[in-house]
């Protein structure tokens, strides 16, 4: 087949192309992978029992903004990186000031209490399973956002991979955070973060393998 | 010069992306010269697949053009196009060499209309395809039917033969890229 045969033939295939279907797509994945991130939670974990309660306080909300805010930062990232000739931009910038005002809290608290109380306040009662929990949590909607993105043209699979599993963590956690009843903010920035931060790099590690075309 | 093309090209492909068949073939048309000029610097002129790059590299752009930002420039996307693919020979073929990611103006360096031999004809790729998917390629493609004939001669609607021949494009970008 001549170049030009072939450009005549891409012609006919010349359909008019609907803006807004790349992010739109995403955030469809992406709400199915934060649901099936429920739906095993609800049976596995269960939702705390005092979540009405917490919800009334500010712990809740602090720990649901820091790992919802770090998916948002995932979300633009993985939207950006699906362009070609797009650089990640502010996704980076945001995701960053998600993790700099959790550190600032969580020193802030530990610098406001007794010595003794540390240990408790970074380790918690559950720092063994909540990384893994969150982990497991994220793998079904790093698959679905993959699964889509590659219908997109993420040049940099590596890169835009992490993108993934830090838009699939960050909703993961989020959805964590409905079972778990931590609430010192430097368990949250610890323990919730290497959770995130493992999807992120199983996401790279995966990226350059389901991401070419 | 360079924000010229670009204004002729993004011209080009914001009407084809608003399904004007004719300003996306000659978008592709200039961009097949760019992309001719650009690989034979980079595979070198004799490159025996130089052409198929080409080929390779049109799909692609055709294929993937609603991952294109209209905020953006079009030359950028278009050349890192052209690079991923590039790398992805460079890949193939076992050649260590990186190139930069910000210089879309070497895409757009020289024009070479004069278009040379395949070393892998995409036909062959079609003929692996289910044979419903061929009939339709071929009617299009050789008869020269228009989609909304082919459908009639097929008994389809226009719209299922539409979604017929992007399946075999993007089964062809697939074949192609995994050939070698």
């Amino acid at each position: 087949m001549k170049t030009d045969e072939l450009i005549a033939l891409l012609a006919h295939d010349a359909t008019p192309v609907k803006r807004g279907m790349l992010p739109a797509r995403l955030l469809l994945f992406s709400l199915i992978g934060a649901f099936i991130a429920a739906v095993i939670l609800v049976p596995w974990l269960g939702i705390r029992p005092d979540l009405t309660d917490a919800m009334g306080g500010t712990t809740f909300w602090m720990k649901a903004i820091y790992t919802f805010g770090l998916g948002v930062g995932g979300f633009a990232l993985v939207e950006r990186l699906s362009r070609p000739g797009v650089k990640g931009g502010f996704g980076w910038l945001l995701a960053a000031a998600c993790v700099a005002a959790i550190v600032a809290i969580a020193v802030s608290e530990l610098m406001s209490m007794p010595p003794e109380d540390m240990p408790d306040a970074i380790m918690g009662s559950s720092w063994y399973s909540c990384p893994l929990c969150i982990i497991v949590l994220s793998i079904p909607g790093l698959a679905a956002i993959l699964w889509t993105m590659r219908r997109f043209a993420p040049t940099r699979p590596t890169l835009a991979g992490a993108a993934a599993g830090l838009l699939a963590g960050g909703l993961a956690a989020t959805v964590y955070g409905l079972h778990c009843d931590e609430t010192a903010a430097p368990f949250v920035a610890i323990w919730y973060s290497l959770g995130v931060v493992v999807s992120a790099l199983l996401g790279a590690m995966v990226g350059p393998r389901v991401l070419r075309w | 010069m360079a924000s010229e093309i670009e204004t002729r090209l993004k011209a080009l492909m914001l009407r084809g992306l608003g399904g004007e068949a004719a300003a996306h073939a000659e978008l592709l048309g200039a961009l097949a010269g760019y992309l001719r000029g650009f690989l034979a610097r980079k595979m070198g002129r004799n490159a025996a697949d130089l052409e198929d790059l080409v080929q390779e590299s049109l799909l692609a752009i055709h294929l993937k053009r609603d991952t294109y930002d209209t905020s953006q420039p079009f030359t950028a996307w278009a050349f890192t196009i052209a690079r991923y693919k590039l790398i992805d020979w460079y890949r193939r073929n076992r050649i260590r060499r990186t190139e930069p990611i910000d210089e879309a103006a070497e895409l757009f360096g020289s024009d070479d209309t004069n278009e040379i031999a395949v070393r892998r004809d995409l036909d062959k790729l079609v003929a692996t395809l289910p044979e419903k998917q061929r009939a339709l390629l071929a009617d299009v493609k050789i008869a020269g039917l228009s989609n909304a004939e082919a459908a009639a001669k097929a008994g389809m609607t226009e719209g299922a033969v539409k979604v017929s021949i992007h399946r075999s494009l993007q089964a062809l970008m697939r074949r192609a890229r995994d050939e070698d």
